[in-house]
């Protein structure tokens, strides 16, 4: 048995390490390892409650706005004002959390996942004229590699036509994350970390002039992702079809609701629908009083499993058994995966929305596969792929509800004491913030992140968590970073900084909070 | 802009404890374009090139950290930081890699890397002064490099370019101003933040000044009027942003009627009070007799 470890696993958010014993070219364990700690729970206890709308936004760059969502969801619940956001104030958040998720996704597959499968110096040998090709091919004559090269070997398999094809789409998508970043902050105020999003709504004022440049934005965005991020999705499964097969993961998936959408005049709809999904396609009802965190292989003192509202966080570097600074959350005390397959898959199954089986339908087609190849690596990106054009298609419509001129925010009268909860779809998954106030003060705030859930260490029953089951059966090629554990690992866009354990919880169950978002 | 007689500066970005919004945000300069940074001349003349950037790199894992000891072994390279460092349990809160079984820490890679570079660059508030990984009550020990420097007796050149995040202007500027200036001639405030981006108070270009000098203050938040009595910072905050503005233009976060949280101080996020009250103690250069005038 060979043990084979790397850290750091580079393009992906934070800090992450992934240890897998191999033997005849099969993964027969594996080990992941958050290996950054803060302890932003520390920091938010005693604090206004709505300065937590800017503080957790910190918590992660690269997708700040589902936490600025959640949170916001959690104050205003906490504030009684969940009803009386106006409309404005509603459509307003959709906009900057729908245009921001999307430029994540787009940042994910090209940026941080695109140089697995394409080789950016083969331009060197480019012909034709496109601009960024010709740039990034006069920068290799003149004897520049990095940081393309070195590299460790990997088996790069588009020809070299449609090598230089992507490779200009991986440069193309720096500029569209740009744009689309612009559109947000129209509304937002900033990209990272907005600050018009406030507890009651939204400050910016919207005028017919902002909106006008939202909209002329979207268009290329829009045409970005419809006509070259979706089908380069679909080239990459369909050059790499065993990746339909690989990294099956824990085929189990949770998801929460995300986006307000209005159905016979109310705001109580939503455009992504939550719940569980096991034995590939069965659907059912999320309840989130059976959601736990286990410690037992965490840096953290204390290893009973408990209600994410009834522990303790103390951290604990040299713990023996311990190898994470992330936490393993689990459901009914089993392993699931979040993310967009369980956003994508949960809507598909549980709402029967024609929008979304069309689309899962009729990709599933294009590449001859079945629901039970959507749990895989290619599987994770066509989700993430489907979920932008979903998101990218309702902006338009959700920019034209706006009404110029009528209120965007409610006045915030905070209680004394009150709890709240905030849950949504971030681009890496299921979201939940809860939040404690006593005095007028944050006495508890919990966090329970996307990739607590997908990257967490084994608990106390010994089940690893959803990237080390998807490592484990892996076949990996021989060497010192095999490109498959990396492939599987990035098809989930971890985002360590947001998976490492942040609250100290302490209060009730999480059944008692009411669901807003 | 593309010259192979350009000369070429190695840069090497390291991350401490950071959330990536230095990095995303700098992904969203508009001139230089990121594809202007990576691919071409950031000023006719010189190209960076980015030997070690662990959110853009192909390798991973051991060739990563062989990738990183030989280019720190050369002098001559301007290191980015951005994230804190945790000093606390020996640096054990921020691991950033292994080679042979050895584990290293931003706090080694700091202390390592700083020792051949030219300059050294702090990239956000964070990396400045601690910034969020340093708010109260502080669990990690967690410092600014300039902090490293002075425990450590460091004195490789250090300037601080930070924000919550920093506008991309800001790295990509300075860099600029170094390039073209020389380093010795790039003026510094005594925070050592460039004074070209940091050198006013967003107070003194703020476009709601109007309604600060006529005492016209916001109630709540969406209203029209200066955003002081809701909690804005702008009156001790040092950047351009008013002039600036971010994403290509497109708002900032005053314009968005949104209160100003102080994000490039070394105070933020504590300090100065809750982001949505009054500032404490305020010293408003021109103004503070009128404040004390309304109040």
């Amino acid at each position: 048995m060979k043990k084979v470890v790397i850290h750091p696993i580079t393009r992906i958010e934070g800090h992450l390490k992934v240890e897998a014993m191999v033997e005849n070219g099969i993964v027969k364990d594996a080990n992941m390892s958050g290996t950054m700690f803060r302890g932003i729970e520390m920091m938010l206890r005693g604090r206004d409650p709505r300065d937590a709308v800017l503080i957790t936004q910190r918590i992660c760059g690269v997708c700040p706005e589902p936490h600025a969502a959640a949170s916001v969801a959690a104050v205003d619940d906490y504030a009684g004002l969940t009803g009386s956001i106006p409309e404005n104030g509603i459509l307003l958040r959709n906009l900057i959390l729908g245009t921001r998720s999307v430029c994540d996704h787009i940042l994910h597959f090209y940026i941080l996942c695109g140089l697995d499968f394409v080789d950016p110096a083969k331009v060197i040998d480019y012909t034709g004229d496109n601009k960024d090709l010709i740039t990034l091919r006069q920068f290799l004559q003149n004897g520049y590699s990095k940081p393309f090269l070195p590299r460790d070997e990997m088996d790069y398999r588009f020809d070299d036509a449609t090598t230089q094809v992507v490779v200009g789409h991986y440069i193309k998508a720096m500029e569209i994350y740009r744009k689309a970043q612009e559109a947000a902050t129209l509304f937002g105020g900033k990209w990272p970390h907005d600050a018009a999003i406030v507890a009651g709504g939204v400050t910016e004022q919207p005028t017919a002039d902002k909106m006008v440049e939202f909209i002329w934005r979207l268009e290329e965005i829009v045409d970005f992702v419809d006509n070259i991020y979706l089908p380069d999705v679909l080239a990459v499964a369909r050059t790499y079809t065993d990746y339909l097969e690989m990294g099956k993961g824990c085929q189990k998936l949770l998801a929460y609701d995300a986006f307000r959408t209005k159905t016979n005049g109310s705001y109580d709809g939503s455009l992504f629908k939550g719940g569980l999904v096991t034995d590939i396609d069965k659907y059912s009802e999320l309840d989130v009083s059976k959601i736990t965190e286990d410690v037992a292989h965490s840096l953290f003192k204390e290893s009973e499993p408990l209600y994410p509202g009834e522990g303790r966080t103390e951290p604990d570097p040299e713990k023996a058994g311990g190898y994470s600074w992330i936490k393993s959350p689990r459901y009914n005390g089993e392993v699931f995966e979040v993310g967009p397959l369980a956003s994508v898959l949960s809507t598909y199954l549980g709402k029967k929305d024609p929008l979304f089986t069309e689309l899962v339908d009729s990709s599933l087609s294009q590449l001859g596969g079945t629901v039970e190849n959507m749990y895989s690596v290619a599987g994770r990106h066509l989700a993430r792929a489907l979920s932008a054009k979903i998101m990218a298609g309702q902006l338009l419509g959700w920019a034209q509800d706006v009404k110029i001129g009528e209120p965007t925010t409610v006045e915030y009268h905070p209680p004394e004491e009150g709890r709240g909860m905030g849950l949504t779809a971030a681009p890496r998954g299921a979201l939940g913030h809860w939040l404690d106030v006593k005095d007028g003060r944050i006495y508890n705030y919990q966090v329970i992140t996307p990739t607590a859930w997908n990257a967490s260490p084994k608990d106390s029953k010994g089940q690893p968590g959803p990237y080390e089951q998807a490592l484990i059966g892996l076949k990996v090629s021989d060497s010192q970073a095999p490109i498959e554990i990396l492939r599987t690992i990035r098809s989930f866009d971890p985002c360590t900084a947001c998976a490492v354990h942040l609250v100290t919880p302490r209060g009730d169950l999480l059944g008692k909070y009411k669901a807003v978002l | 802009m593309n010259s192979n007689k350009s000369t070429t500066i190695p840069v090497i970005s390291i991350q401490g404890q950071n959330c990536t919004g230095c990095v995303t945000s700098t992904l969203c300069s508009e001139y230089p374009s990121i594809k202007n940074v990576l691919l071409q001349d950031v000023v006719p003349g010189f190209k960076l090139d980015f030997v070690f950037h662990p959110n853009i790199m192909t390798a991973s894992g051991n060739l990563a950290m062989e990738i990183l000891e030989e280019a720190g072994r050369q002098k001559g390279f301007v290191l980015i930081v951005d994230g804190a460092i945790p000093t606390g349990s020996n640096g054990a809160f921020c691991v950033t890699g292994e080679k042979d079984g050895k584990r290293s820490t931003i706090l080694d890679e700091v202390l390592e890397l700083s020792k051949n570079a030219m300059l050294v660059i702090a990239l956000g508030t964070c990396a400045a002064f601690g910034g969020i990984a340093a708010a109260k009550p502080n669990p990690t020990d967690a410092q600014g490099v300039g902090d490293i420097f002075l425990t450590h007796k460091i004195d490789t050149p250090l300037v601080n370019v930070p924000g919550c995040p920093p506008h991309p202007d800001w790295l990509f500027g300075t860099v600029e101003e170094v390039l073209k200036k020389g380093l010795e001639n790039v003026e510094l405030d005594d925070l050592k933040r460039p004074k070209t981006f940091y050198g006013k108070l967003i107070h003194e270009n703020c476009p709601n000044r109007a309604y600060f000098d006529e005492g016209k203050f916001a109630k709540k938040l969406g209203d029209e009027g200066c955003l002081y009595e809701l909690g804005c910072k702008g009156p001790v905050t040092y950047s351009d942003c008013p002039t600036r503005h971010w994403n290509s233009k497109a708002n900032w976060v005053i314009g968005s009627g949104a209160p100003c949280s102080g994000c490039t101080g070394p105070d933020f996020p504590d300090f100065l009070g809750d982001f949505y009250e009054k500032i404490i103690d305020v010293d408003v250069p021109a103004n503070e007799r009128k404040v004390k005038v309304e109040e």
